[in-house]
């Protein structure tokens, strides 16, 4: 592989994709291309994702489960991941292409910040986001749809800020709380009636658990905290200081405590 | 037809590698050693905005001394470069031994076949899961390529500063004394090099999945003997 220098008129500047293009190495879409429809294929699917913000930041959290069709394929996916150091990305959908995405998405926000020598604002990446799933569109309309929600912390305001998206790349700023998947209806509804302004770490995280919980209690393609093989969601936070998940020994003991309660107000 | 007048080969190429050793002499330096946990790049550079030292990849850095924009085109050429090569395959097989061939061979087509060489010196550096595995490549404006195990100095004065390292380089230096000893080299017995005017950075092999770590002018103030 040569190293790719370009002459100053044709510089793909410092987007990735662009890049790829560039060299000839970029097939987006090939299922999309052959007109197959995704639901003969039976791909895996994501589901049930969560954001919320609170005082420092954003929390944002993911079930672990992956269906085709009605079998469970995967028990301990990672739907919600780190972008880059102030930013994170939960998806619902095809999984396959959501990979590729989260995988395209990480790495042109680390190949922007290394080109310019400075890290893209929280806009910019919201926007760089919604321009790749546009470019998906083609492959949603046969059923491979990929709707992410991107969190996190905006440095130049000093406070947390969520997006969601729809298969087109439309790009829509939450204020309070974002939900999406399979299960989000009841997530949703969770987070809703607990959400306040300014709530503390503890009880956002908390209450993203219980979403999860409830979800995973009425959707069945969302995975509830498995103690058994020791899955838990991936819940992280994401602040000044910057991404940090919380640890499964700490989710543990929060879906402990969410059971006991749920058993004391069955036994009255 | 006019007929071109004949100059040797061997005139050529002494003119041109004159002409670049004098566009890079004409330079600052920056050196870059091994410490206990990495490798530390100290460079003389007074501006805050135009850096020497940047990160390629995970576990390597880039340096350049010489034209600016010369080497700055080099060092996007080698981000694209690693950030294609992790994408495709795997960020495992991301190396700088096989980016310093590449930038050797840039180097030496421009340099026989340009009519001006780059005017550029550069450092690739990795630092390895073990200390065993640290690498220093230092490239030269034709295309040399020198490997370097334990430090190496770029840019103008390269022989004095050379001698000053090699003879102040411990073999396990801490952070601060790795910038000590490298600052000290840099500015020789006649100077003391205030932290705004110095470009430090880190391959930290502590650091994560990025090892590379700028430091601040206030972090450097902190490794540095203080002058008062």
């Amino acid at each position: 592989m040569a190293m790719p220098i370009f002459t100053p008129g044709d510089d793909p500047g410092s987007s990735f994709p662009e890049l790829l293009r560039r060299i000839g190495a970029f097939a987006p879409n090939a299922l999309a291309a052959n007109g197959a429809s995704a639901n003969a294929l039976d791909v895996p699917h994501a589901t049930t994702c969560v954001a919320m913000r609170y005082a420092d930041g954003v929390v944002i959290a993911g079930d672990r489960r992956a269906t085709a069709g009605n079998l469970i394929s995967h028990r301990a996916m990672e739907k919600v991941v780190e972008a880059d150091r102030y930013s994170g990305v939960a998806i619902a959908g095809a999984a396959g292409p959501a990979m590729d995405m989260i995988k395209l998405f990480q790495l042109q926000l680390e190949h922007y910040e290394k080109v310019e020598g400075t890290a893209l604002s929280l806009e910019g990446k919201a926007n760089q986001l919604s321009m790749m799933i546009r470019g998906n569109l083609q492959a949603a309309m046969m059923g491979l749809a990929v709707v992410p929600i991107f969190a996190g912390y905006d440095e130049r305001r000093g406070r947390g800020r969520l997006w969601d998206y729809d298969v087109t790349g439309g790009r829509y700023e939450e204020r309070e709380y974002v939900a999406t998947g399979s299960g989000s209806l009841h997530a949703g509804t969770v987070v809703k009636l607990g959400w306040r302004p300014d709530l503390d770490r503890n009880t956002a995280i908390d209450l993203a658990c219980r979403a999860l919980w409830e979800a995973a209690d009425a959707d069945s393609a969302t995975g509830g905290p498995d103690a058994l093989r020791g899955i838990y969601p991936i819940v992280a936070t994401i602040t000044g200081e910057g991404w940090a998940r919380v640890d499964d020994a700490e989710l543990a003991e929060r879906y402990e405590r969410i059971a006991l309660s749920l058993r004391e107000n069955a036994a009255q | 037809m006019s007929m071109p007048f004949y100059v040797a080969p061997e005139q050529v190429m002494k003119d041109r590698a004159d002409y670049a050793r004098k566009g890079i002499a004409r330079g600052r330096a920056l050196v870059a050693m091994r410490y206990v946990d990495g490798i530390a790049i100290v460079a003389e550079n007074s501006s805050e905005t135009l850096r020497k030292i940047s990160e390629i990849y995970d576990r390597i850095a880039f340096a350049g001394v010489g034209r600016y924009n010369e080497f700055d085109q080099l060092r996007v050429a080698g981000v694209r470069a690693a950030d294609l090569k992790g994408f495709q395959y795997s960020r495992d097989d991301v190396d700088a031994r096989s980016l310093a061939n590449q930038y050797a061979q840039i180097l030496g087509q421009i340099f026989t076949h340009e009519m001006k060489p780059l005017e550029v010196e550069i450092l690739v550096a990795e630092v390895g899961q073990a200390p065993a595995g640290d690498q220093m490549f230092h490239i030269q404006y034709d295309g040399t390529v020198f490997d370097h195990k334990d430090h190496t100095v770029l840019g103008g004065d390269a022989d004095a500063i050379l001698g000053r390292l090699t003879e102040s380089y411990a073999a396990d230096l801490d952070v601060g004394g790795a910038v000590r000893t490298g600052v000290a080299a840099l500015a020789g017995p006649e100077r003391t090099l205030p932290p705004g005017d110095l470009e430090v950075a880190l391959l930290a092999r502590g650091n994560g999945r990025r090892c590379f770590r700028r430091l601040a002018d206030d972090e450097v103030a902190a490794l540095l003997p203080s002058s008062d």
